[in-house]
């Protein structure tokens, strides 16, 4: 009897010290992660500099009115696009569906500034199309009127043809998952089929419609490298240029906490969707009979799901392949090489870092299921709603003031001066990657995780294994194919990220991305082909995961893939 | 040509599978009819297929005298004024119970569609929830929103499919019996579909029962339970063995014990039957100077649900009540009180 309750109180006292260490290290890992944001909200109660006055007075109201124009084009855009293709592919049958299934996801592969340049090539006064028009109808210059695409127009037209497939992912899958009794519940009620789309099958998809165009509107905030190069004035490059042109950090930072509030707005709106989406889920009890298109409905639905696919991807891919192959022969190959294997570095290490972080939230999540957990795990995948831009000002602050912390020391004890030892280092950079993507591996190891019944972690820890053998034994071999795929989820949002990288890179580091951008901004177009065709040619491994899963997974860009999985609880 | 329902050989089929065939029958204004059956038998096939969302491969479907269904030639559901109670009640989810029941009535004005949705809220009693939304209410709710949301536009003929299946089994026998009233009151014609005999009995004025695709039988619940057609409607419907019987000289049944002698027909001597036993056909008896040996036995709250063995190995039900409790191995004093006698040709194969 004694010995018993001796047993009984000291594997007590190791179960509360485990469950404590795994707390403390999830909190830790929160804590660090929010750090940058907290660091931007802070900054608006800091002391306003003269250069926010001139800001206000001159070019804040262009930032505000741009970046409002700019989410309302895109909305839109990506709202049209999105659930046509959505509508055409889930709900209808005609001559292609199958192939456009899979390739109206292309353009996730084309990052939007990588598109702006390939469209400006071919649309510019002396790009093909334009030359083209002058030859045949022998016109010169000034005597048509040619739409200029480095303009707030333009730069939605290209962001709308990269970002609609988040509303395409979650809307297909809200189709194909409403129920088929409820549609033909509608039709026995006298409504035919258009009606019956207006009246029940859009609505019923408004939650995912929503949330899909919250998603792209994020992304929409955060791009940089687009609005820069149409020379746009939006919140980013407003960020960029006060902090690199004027070198002020702290005006950065204030404009920044201003671009996070509207990206709060759009994630309070993402979140409220999110919920509302549970209860617009039926149980799927019929495969749904698709709508038969025949005739010139079927060409008209062949046409457009081809017209999207082709400007989204196939044509600027096609554009970029015919400069690369032009260069080639002048391309300095090792400097390429230096850049594709420096991009690669860095990109596998902050893949990795996501993932252990990823691991340690996911699992501690499981271990010890309590609301402290989840939310840390909840703060922690915040970074994907944050514009990069955003973070990588929150992450040079504290790097920044640390190191003249660790200078004024050394140079107060030591007499010498450190100089900059973190800010300029690859770790600010690596950092500034985890707090942005590591939502993307957490979801992704999350989702596999919850693949895994409890019973069974149950019945190996019945036989004897502690926490880290059931994760070393049972978990991680079951969960290889989720940590393979936020390996190289994250590896691929790293090599496409351009405005963190600018922010924080080292000195004379260059990656891949940054690379495109500097060659673009010297209007050397043809020479960023190369570059700018690896990113995307690495874009589309991701793609093909997406496709070769099954449509129960097609969300699975973890993005996409976190609303789907809340969907199903 | 009077009846309001008129399937007249009708078939369905997908590709080379043929889901229905040659299924023939008829609903009077205000009767209830029920398609049973094992799952896959077709039933299901077949409502769709009168309600227009799946096209007949042979044969006509007629509503009040109207062909809306033939091979080449489909009314689309939405023109057929066919209302439809759906397995999972398909409620649309954004819409609250009030616009859910009003769905269907586009063609009236604001003011008589009003009306027309409290009427129906009222006749399921569900006034009180007119602005909750699906999620919001109880299965046997969800249930009742769907059945004004059918019945709202007036059809010309109520389908339901399965009604009952998603709901907890107490309330699916009050519920059926609710629903039973609810039509007849207000003259509904309708078609139930179901797997479940006790639904049907419970609902249903006229049973079609179908198996494989085809109409084994069309009756009355009384006379497919008394009077089954063939032995898989006698095994389908309500519990019982069937046994193989001879005739004896006399033609009498014999079934080894020489008990059977009921005086009600005689057959040809020599032959061999197959007798259907209802639970209810074996009475127990003290009295009895028969007694048989207890195989298995099942408790069924009011009732024990023994099964006796013969002397030559076959077996038959009886129902007692729950205080005779006996064990297995024990005999049990009966008495054969056959008062409808159903036998069946001996050789199986013949029948079905």
């Amino acid at each position: 009897m004694e010995i018993n309750t001796t047993t009984t109180s000291t594997q007590v006292l190791h179960r509360g010290r485990g469950s404590f260490s795994w707390r403390a290290l999830m909190l830790l890992t929160a804590a660090i992660i929010a750090i940058p944001v907290l660091i931007i909200v802070a900054s608006l109660l800091q002391n306003y500099s003269p250069v926010w006055e001139h800001l206000l007075d001159t070019v804040l109201r262009d930032y505000v009115l741009n970046s409002l124009l700019l989410m309302l084009g895109v909305g839109s855009g990506t709202l049209v696009l999105g659930v046509s293709a959505a509508w055409l592919t889930a709900m209808c049958e005609f001559p292609g569906r199958r192939v456009f299934n899979w390739a109206l996801l292309l353009p996730m592969a084309m990052p939007a500034y990588i598109i702006a340049y390939t469209y400006t090539g071919m649309l510019d006064f002396s790009g093909p199309i334009q030359s083209a028009l002058r030859s045949h109808f022998d016109w010169g210059f000034g005597d048509y009127y040619f739409p200029e695409i480095r303009s707030l127009g333009g730069a939605i037209c290209m962001l709308s043809l990269v970002l609609y497939p988040y509303v395409y992912l979650l809307v297909r899958v809200a189709f194909s998952e409403q129920s088929t009794a409820v549609l033909e519940a509608s039709r026995s009620l006298g409504k035919g089929p258009w009606k019956t789309l207006f009246l029940v099958a859009l609505p019923m998809a408004r939650p995912a419609i929503a949330a899909g165009v919250s998603l792209a509107l994020m992304e929409a905030l955060a791009d940089f490298g687009t609005v820069d190069y149409f020379g746009v004035s939006t919140f980013t490059t407003g960020i960029f240029r006060t902090w690199y042109g004027l070198g002020e950090l702290r005006a950065a930072a204030q404009l920044a906490a201003f671009l996070l509030l509207f990206v709060f707005i759009l994630f309070v709106l993402e979140q409220y969707s999110r919920r509302r989406m549970r209860f617009h889920h039926n149980s799927v009890q019929q495969k749904p009979t698709r709508i038969m298109l025949k005739g010139w409905r079927a060409g008209c639905a062949f046409l457009l799901a081809l017209t999207i696919v082709t400007a989204g991807f196939l044509l600027p891919a096609l554009q970029l392949a015919s400069w690369a192959s032009e260069r080639l022969a002048s391309t300095d190959v090792s400097g390429f090489m230096t850049l594709v294997t420096s991009s690669f570095t860095l990109a596998a290490i902050a893949s990795t870092c996501c993932l252990v972080l990823a691991l340690i939230l996911a699992y501690g999540k499981r271990l010890h299921p309590g609301p402290l957990e989840r939310q840390a795990a909840r703060v922690s995948s915040m970074g994907y709603a944050v514009p990069g831009t955003v973070i990588a000002v929150g992450v040079l602050i504290p790097f920044a003031w640390m190191d003249n912390r660790v200078d004024a020391l050394m140079r107060e004890h030591f007499n010498i001066s450190t100089g900059l030892v973190l800010s300029g280092t690859l770790a600010a950079l690596v950092f500034a990657y985890v707090v942005r993507f590591l939502s993307v591996s957490l979801q992704t190891v999350d989702s596999g995780l919850a693949r895994i019944r409890p019973s069974i972690d149950e019945s190996a820890r019945s036989l004897g294994k502690g926490p880290l053998q059931v994760l070393q034994h049972i978990h991680l071999p079951m969960l290889r194919g989720s940590v393979a795929t936020a390996l190289l989820l994250v590896f691929v949002d790293v090599l496409k990220e351009l405005p963190t990288t600018l922010i924080l890179r080292p000195f004379n580091f260059n990656t891949l991305a940054v690379r495109a951008y500097e060659l673009a901004s010297d209007e050397r177009l043809a020479d960023a082909a190369l570059p700018a065709l690896a990113i995307v040619l690495i874009g589309l491994l991701p793609v093909t995961l997406m496709t070769r899963t099954s449509s129960a997974t097609a969300a699975i860009h973890p993005r996409a893939k976190q609303l789907n999985k809340d969907h199903h609880e | 040509m009077n009846s309001q329902l008129a399937l007249q050989g009708v078939a369905v089929s997908y590709g080379d599978y043929t889901a229905a065939q040659e299924v023939t029958l008829s609903l009077e204004q205000g009767q209830i009819g029920c398609l049973l059956g094992p799952s896959g038998c077709g039933k299901t096939t077949l409502l769709r297929a009168i309600a227009g969302f799946e096209q007949v491969s042979a044969g006509t479907i007629k509503l009040r005298g109207q062909a809306i269904s033939r091979p080449g030639a489909q009314l689309p559901p939405e023109q057929r004024k066919v209302g439809m109670v759906f397995q999972d009640f398909a409620l649309f989810p954004h819409l609250n119970v009030q616009r859910n029941v009003g769905f269907g009535l586009h063609a009236m004005d604001r003011k008589s569609r009003a009306q027309r949705v409290q009427e129906m809220l009222s006749l399921v009693n569900l006034e009180a929830y007119a602005k909750s939304y699906p999620h919001e209410l109880s299965g046997g709710q969800q249930q009742r929103v769907a059945l004004a949301r059918a019945l709202a536009p007036n059809p010309e003929i109520l389908l339901l499919d399965e009604p009952f299946s998603n709901l907890d089994s107490e309330l699916r026998e009050q519920l059926a019996t609710e629903v039973r009233q609810l039509l007849k009151r207000n003259g509904v014609t309708a078609i139930l579909v179901t797997h479940d005999q006790n639904e049907a009995f419970a609902v249903a004025d006229q049973i079609t029962l179908m198996r494989d695709g085809r109409v084994v039988q069309i009756d009355t619940p009384y006379n497919l339970y008394h009077n089954p057609a063939s032995e898989f409607v006698a095994e389908f419907i309500g519990q019982g063995s069937i046994i193989t019987v001879s005739v004896d000289d006399t033609g009498e049944l014999d079934n080894g014990l020489g008990i059977l002698d009921m005086g009600h027909r005689h057959w040809q001597a020599g032959e061999s039957l197959r007798l259907l036993v209802r639970p209810d056909d074996v009475e127990y008896d003290d009295f009895s100077s028969l007694s048989l040996p207890i195989v298995s036995k099942s408790f069924r709250g009011a009732h024990y649900l023994y099964e006796l063995g013969l002397p030559d190995g076959q077996s038959v039900p009886c129902m007692t009540p729950s205080h005779v409790d006996r064990s297995v191995g024990q005999t049990l004093s009966v008495k054969f009180n056959l008062q409808h006698v159903v036998v069946f040709p001996a050789l199986k194969e013949a029948q079905s």
